[in-house]
């Protein structure tokens, strides 16, 4: 096993790129996988840390993580295909109008 | 040699993030995205988290990277080489950068706590992964679990009405 602060440093650099994709990509689609990528990186955080802790809550809460993950992945993904049966397109640019 | 395959482990999940972010087709993302979870999942088996990293591939790479996929896949999204990609990039990288200076900071100047936990490396490898998760889930984390099936029930529910046209 390597020493805890290289896989948190890991874990930063894989969030900051999430971070980046999630500010500048238009593609919902594409947005949507940044966040899944920061979430895995929260994820790796936590199994780094309960390893080094002797504690497994934190794995367990790992488990949560991916079943929202999964809520998270049906209902977007089941509003994307909603906006690109109305707008035939699926950029982040085009909903900036409410109905109202 | 430990040391050289987490170096590896580590150019290939960060090179496959940043061709997340910056492939212009979905598909290519998509498959990059899934080379980065395959590398977590190496992770969690050298944190001695076998458990993990098989629900990481089956959950993960497996269910919900098939759901992106296949929306891909179904909304047929035309790639318009001519039609800009991105933008903001300038102040995305900006925040990013920040992102990471500030968090690596706190973990360089950060003290960790000692362990504190009965588990140990050896104590897991003797009894087993599986089977440590198991009871800790379905003993004090049993409420939160139960709970979880409402939330996933909601969601799929939620998923139905929303992507159907006429209900």
């Amino acid at each position: 096993m390597e020493n805890l602060n290289s896989y948190l440093v890991v874990s930063a650099v894989l969030f900051s790129i999430g971070t980046i994709g999630v500010l500048t990509r238009k593609n919902a689609i594409v947005m949507f996988m940044c966040i899944e990528l920061m979430l895995n990186a929260v994820n790796l955080t936590f199994v780094a840390l309960s390893r080094h802790l002797g504690n497994l809550d934190g794995q367990v809460f790992v488990f949560f993580i991916m079943t929202v993950a999964a809520a998270e992945a049906a209902v977007g993904l089941a509003l994307m295909i909603a906006f690109f049966n109305n707008k035939e397109s699926i950029d982040v640019e085009d909903v900036n109008l409410m109905k109202w | 040699m430990e040391t050289l395959f987490f170096a590896i482990i580590t150019l290939v999940a960060i090179v496959s993030a940043i061709l997340v972010i910056t492939c212009k087709n979905p598909i290519n993302s998509a498959l990059s995205l899934v080379m980065t979870f395959f590398c977590l999942a190496t992770y969690y088996v050298m944190l001695d988290a076998p458990f993990m990293a098989a629900v990481q591939v089956m959950v993960y790479a497996g269910a919900i990277m098939v759901l992106i996929v296949f929306t891909i896949m179904l909304l047929n999204i035309r790639v318009d080489a001519a039609k800009k990609h991105s933008h903001m990039v300038v102040v995305g990288l900006i925040i990013g950068f920040f992102t990471l200076v500030n968090t690596v900071y706190l973990v360089a100047k950060s003290h960790v706590a000692q362990p504190t936990g009965p588990y140990s490396g050896d104590m897991i490898r003797q009894i087993g992964h599986t089977e440590l998760i198991g009871k800790e889930m379905f003993t004090n984390f049993l409420l939160p679990f139960e709970i979880t099936s409402i939330l996933l029930l909601v969601a799929i529910v939620g998923a139905v009405i929303l992507a159907k046209k006429k209900i």
